[in-house]
């Protein structure tokens, strides 16, 4: 009887033990897909979709977590493949940095301008 | 003095920004793949069609030759309409052509087969469609043509016309 118990709560133990890490994974699986574009429904992520293209790309990052890449590595391949339209955060590169710079600079800007104007009135 | 070159500069300001967002309305907001790629072709290992036996990448494109891969399916009604050009390009010696079978019924897409003729020199079984995803297709039909460098050297997204016939034509020369 008393092996029984010791039995049963190893086997609760490492059931537990392994959805925790079921679960992680999922999640971790569900943030790479929801910042991956659908490029066949668009506006939809590939979490969101269920169309064929978003169903093997569900399969491939499976595939590629399985493997252990890094969530970079998933996005780089998945560049490699489609171009920088199929992520949604976009890398920071000589095409992009304007977009990410911009606003930064109007903000110092406009920072900038309330200063001086502060400075003045005081 | 310094309040005019303040208008001034405003004024530019806004003009670039009317300007950028004016150009902006031009552009198509929907996704257009790119069509000119020069890529290697993926290594992987596949089921085929015929012998269901695993089969690698490096002995289906051994050959010093222009390869056209074509990614279709039974339930593609597009790839119905593509098939005859696909028949016409396989009576060329120079060239190969894979059929990548994209998430398909076996039995059905074995009957398309038998029902509109084999233009293919092999066909590979792609039943979860990862296979496509490594080649960089959006689905079916999708044809891509590698040149003896095995590099994958233009895509054709949907069904082919007899103008894509004649590019293919054309390019292996």
């Amino acid at each position: 009887m008393k092996i029984l118990k010791i039995l049963l709560i190893t086997f609760l133990f490492f059931g537990t033990t392994q959805l925790k890490s079921n679960e992680k994974n999922n999640e971790f699986k569900n943030k790479i897909l929801k910042n991956i574009r659908c490029l066949i429904c668009q506006g939809q992520s590939v979490y969101d979709s269920e169309s064929d293209f978003a169903s093997s790309i569900k399969l491939i990052v499976g595939k590629k977590i399985k493997e252990e890449l890094s969530e970079e590595q998933i996005y780089e391949f998945l560049r490699e493949k489609y171009g920088n339209w199929i992520i949604y955060d976009p890398k920071l590169n000589k095409n992009t940095y304007i977009l990410w710079l911009l606003p930064l600079l109007l903000f110092l800007l406009g920072g900038a301008i309330m200063v001086k104007k502060l400075k003045f009135k005081n | 003095m310094k309040n005019k070159y303040k208008s001034i500069i405003l004024f530019l300001f806004f003009i670039f920004c009317f300007v950028v967002l004016y150009k902006g309305l031009d552009n198509p907001n929907i996704y257009s793949p790119n069509i000119k790629v020069e890529k290697k072709i993926p290594l992987f290992t596949a089921k085929d069609f015929n012998s269901n036996n695993y089969i690698n990448s490096d002995i289906i494109f051994e050959e010093n030759k222009y390869y056209i891969v074509n990614i279709w399916a039974s339930w593609c009604v597009p790839c119905i309409k593509e098939h005859p050009l696909l028949m016409e390009l396989s009576t060329n010696q120079s060239i190969k052509i894979i059929g990548l079978n994209y998430r398909d019924n076996l039995n059905n897409a074995k009957k398309f087969i038998n029902e509109f003729g084999n233009p293919y020199t092999q066909i590979l079984i792609d039943s979860d469609g990862t296979l496509a995803v490594e080649f960089g297709a959006y689905g079916v039909p999708e044809t891509l043509i590698i040149d003896k460098h095995k590099k994958i050297i233009k895509k054709f997204v949907g069904p082919i016309n007899g103008e894509i016939v004649q590019e293919i034509k054309s390019i292996i020369k």
